[in-house]
């Protein structure tokens, strides 16, 4: 269990002093010149209620790893926390206007342990916002498990369709892009690109057929053709015999684009320039449909980017910002309600009048029928964001974003 | 007969050098615009609406203010964390000024002294004596400062925090932050009517402009805009600027490529302008004959007559146009 709201305080009394430094410094200014500014504790600002804290909890659980790692793709030990860990820096900095603070608590549980125990842990200790990077079943098992209870859990890392579907639950919001949400990006853009033909390659986990079903609904949903189906049977680890292997596996014949459903990274990096055609791939690999990147810079997110790197001298990936993004949906809720019930919040986290600036050029909100945060998707390569879905000329009635995943008709979700 | 085009233009280019050599020292006004992915500053005669220079600035120009005499040019040089101070009338480099990290806007003291420059990186505002580079203070503000206002009679800094969320009042006798204003989300100006009684704030992807009344930094009204065919999250609000008679103000509204045009007295939307792409700051002339508009995504800006409501022309500048001012 690690506590982190004391580095940060050490932080907010750092940057007290270098104003104290500062006002030191200019004994001799001119008269126009200011004397610095105090520490901010010593007047608080505007009249306020009571200091409100708000316990943050993230519980994670390590994914199989996969067979193989390619060097520039190693996890560091802090993905998705440094994240958390920064949205709660954020928070602090926006909260102690409002005597707001607030506090982050996170729990690793190893790849074959059980996440609920965790999360018992959290919730006694206090903690009333609850972000989740488990499997889908562990998923459902705590939240049911806090079915009617004053807890609100986070999805920060499952990307399981079922969750916003059949298996929806009230006390849970997605901030993680669903499947049909990545994989709709991915078809808007190719289909804009008039790419329509696409050849499709599975891996062999439940998880890649699941992406496999995504990529299957959105090509019939924005009219894209999967001209060949195969399932990638070259084992764990082709590195070797990629060269010959790959150019036999993909003859299937005339095709625009190859996507491949790969979520463990064991072959899609394999397949660009390996292909019996000349032909792009997308998909897990290649042309990446991602909630963000390292080379997403518009719309402000260089900033938020700076403001990682400086932190973590690393660059900040979609757990990152996933994580980041729960920390930062419930401060902005706090900012409004100055209250840390958690009903209070959740409210305000589906209030007409929420939004939550993500750095993709318009709000983020969530969607009433099944609490998922409806965003723009990036697409990019290993080296450039290529775009942002949705594209330009898809039109909907109330949100270009509803594009993208199940829209209201759609939903088969009834929370409960 | 294509060496004699080559031979004319170079003429021409010639006498143009000559004529702005020769410029007398009261000239037609000037503006200034920021030029952010080229690097440079874009210099327009406002009697010929002509390009007559382009300077090299530091990198990622963004803020750009004038001296209230108007003969000093000050710019953010954001990726060279530095205030670049520029002569308007001979265009030169006269000195630097420090900045604190990735400067983004700022906001001179009515008096022409101090600078306040937000420090976007930073979550701080760093005051800096213009004379002689001193660090005045530097004052902890919310995640992403930006927008930087003074109320005319200097009493006031204002500054926006784009992911706090909240208009930071801050006296300027003891750089103490009195009053945090929520607004919507991401706010980007703060701008102060000339009476001092309006401070007008854009909350860009809030799609509103908050109307605060600086007697109890009460939000009064939420301005929001509506335009046919264009999408609500397009719209969102960036430049604000408000004419000194306090009757109009106009309001740059980003990817929507249109500026708002508000009664400043209802505070109604009275009209909505076409303008290029991606519009972002306004810059009146001295005289307020016009207002000119940068137009980051189409590289050019807009000239706007102010009392016909019209876009007249638009000029081609550098690339990603950003900030703009203009002096007599």
């Amino acid at each position: 269990m690690k506590r982190m709201a004391s580095a940060v305080g050490a932080t907010l009394i750092a940057l007290a002093c270098v104003s104290g430094l500062a006002g030191a410094q200019d004994a001799n200014a001119p008269p126009l010149a200011a004397p610095a500014a105090p520490p901010l504790s010593a007047k608080p600002a505007a009249a306020i209620g009571p200091e409100q804290t708000f316990l943050i909890g993230v519980v994670r659980q390590l994914p199989e790893p996969p067979p193989w790692i390619a060097p520039l793709q190693m996890p560091p030990d802090d993905l998705g926390i440094a994240g958390a860990e920064l949205g709660i820096r954020d928070n602090l900095t926006s909260g102690r206007f409002l005597k707001l603070d607030y506090k982050l608590t996170s729990e690793i549980v190893p790849t074959d342990g059980d996440p609920l125990p965790a999360v018992q842990k959290l919730v006694e200790a206090g903690d009333r916002f609850i972000l989740l990077d488990v499997p889908p079943d562990a998923l459902l098992k705590i939240a049911d498990a806090y079915k009617d209870r004053d807890v609100v859990f986070i999805n920060v890392g499952a990307t399981d369709d079922r969750l916003r579907q059949q298996d929806c639950r009230a006390n849970v919001f997605h901030i993680a892009p669903s499947r049909s949400m990545l994989t709709d990006a991915l078809a808007q853009f190719l289909v804009t690109k008039r790419w329509q033909n696409w050849f499709l390659m599975v891996g062999r986990t439940d998880n890649d057929k699941l992406y496999a079903e995504a990529v299957r609904r959105s090509a019939k949903k924005f009219g894209a053709k999967i001209v060949a189906e195969k399932t990638w049977d070259y084992g764990p680890d082709a590195r070797a015999t990629a060269q010959s292997e790959v150019p036999r596996g993909t003859q299937i014949g005339e095709y625009d684009l190859l996507i491949v459903a790969d979520e463990l990274g064991e072959f899609g990096d394999i397949l660009p320039y390996n292909t019996w055609l000349p032909r792009p791939i997308a998909g897990t690999q290649g042309l990446m449909a991602l909630s963000w990147h390292p080379t997403m810079e518009n719309w402000g997110a260089s900033q938020l980017q700076s403001r990682f790197f400086k932190r973590s001298k690393r660059m900040m990936q979609p757990l990152d910002f996933q994580m980041w993004q729960g920390v930062f949906a419930v401060g902005s809720a706090s900012l409004k309600t100055r209250n840390s019930g958690p009903a209070k919040v959740k409210a305000q986290m589906l209030s007409p009048d929420y939004d939550l600036p993500v750095f993709k050029g318009v709000a983020a909100t969530f969607r009433d029928w099944d609490q998922q945060l409806r965003q723009p998707i990036l697409l990019t390569h290993a080296t450039n964001t290529v775009t942002l879905s949705p594209q330009a000329g898809f039109l909907h009635q109330s949100s270009p974003l509803d594009t993208l995943g199940f829209d209201r008709p759609e939903s088969l979700c009834k929370l409960k | 007969m294509k060496r004699q085009i080559l031979l004319s233009a170079s003429m021409a280019t010639l006498a143009g050098l000559m004529l702005v050599d020769a410029l007398p020292a009261e000239a037609s006004p000037r503006a200034f615009v920021t030029n952010e992915r080229d690097h440079t500053m874009t210099v327009l005669d406002m009697e010929t609406l002509k390009v007559i220079d382009t300077i090299k600035t530091g990198r990622r120009p963004r803020g750009i203010i004038a001296s209230p005499d108007g003969k000093l040019i000050y710019v953010c040089a954001s990726d060279d964390n530095r205030v670049e101070v520029y002569d308007a009338a001979t265009l030169k480099l006269v000195k630097t000024l420090r900045s604190g990290p990735d400067p983004e806007l700022f906001v001179l003291h009515p008096s022409g002294n101090p600078l306040y420059i937000a420090n976007e990186d930073d979550n701080m505002v760093t005051v800096v004596n213009v004379e002689n580079n001193d660090l005045i203070a530097e004052i902890p503000v919310g995640v992403e400062p930006e927008g930087m206002g003074i109320s005319p009679d200097g009493k006031y800094m204002v500054n926006t925090s784009e992911t706090t969320n909240m208009a930071h009042v801050v006296d300027t006798s003891n750089n103490e932050i009195i009053e945090n204003i929520l607004v919507d989300s991401r706010p980007r100006i703060a701008e102060f009517s000339k009476d001092g009684k309006q401070l007008w704030v854009s909350a860009e992807v809030g799609g509103t402009v908050a109307v605060i009344d600086p007697a109890t930094w009460k939000i009064i009204k939420k301005i929001s805009f509506k335009i046919p065919g264009v999408a609500d999250d397009a719209i969102q609000p960036v430049g604000v600027r408000i004419t000194k008679d306090g009757s109009k103000a106009f309001i740059a509204l980003g990817p929507a490529n249109h500026v708002a045009v508000v009664d400043a007295k209802t505070l109604d939307v009275e009209k909505y302008l076409l303008v290029g792409q991606r519009v972002w700051q306004l810059g009146f002339t001295p005289d307020e004959k016009f207002i000119l508009s940068t137009n980051g995504n189409s590289n050019d800006i807009s000239v706007i007559d102010v009392a016909n409501e019209k876009v007249t022309k638009s000029v081609t500048v550098g690339r990603l146009p950003w900030g703009v001012v203009v002096v007599p």
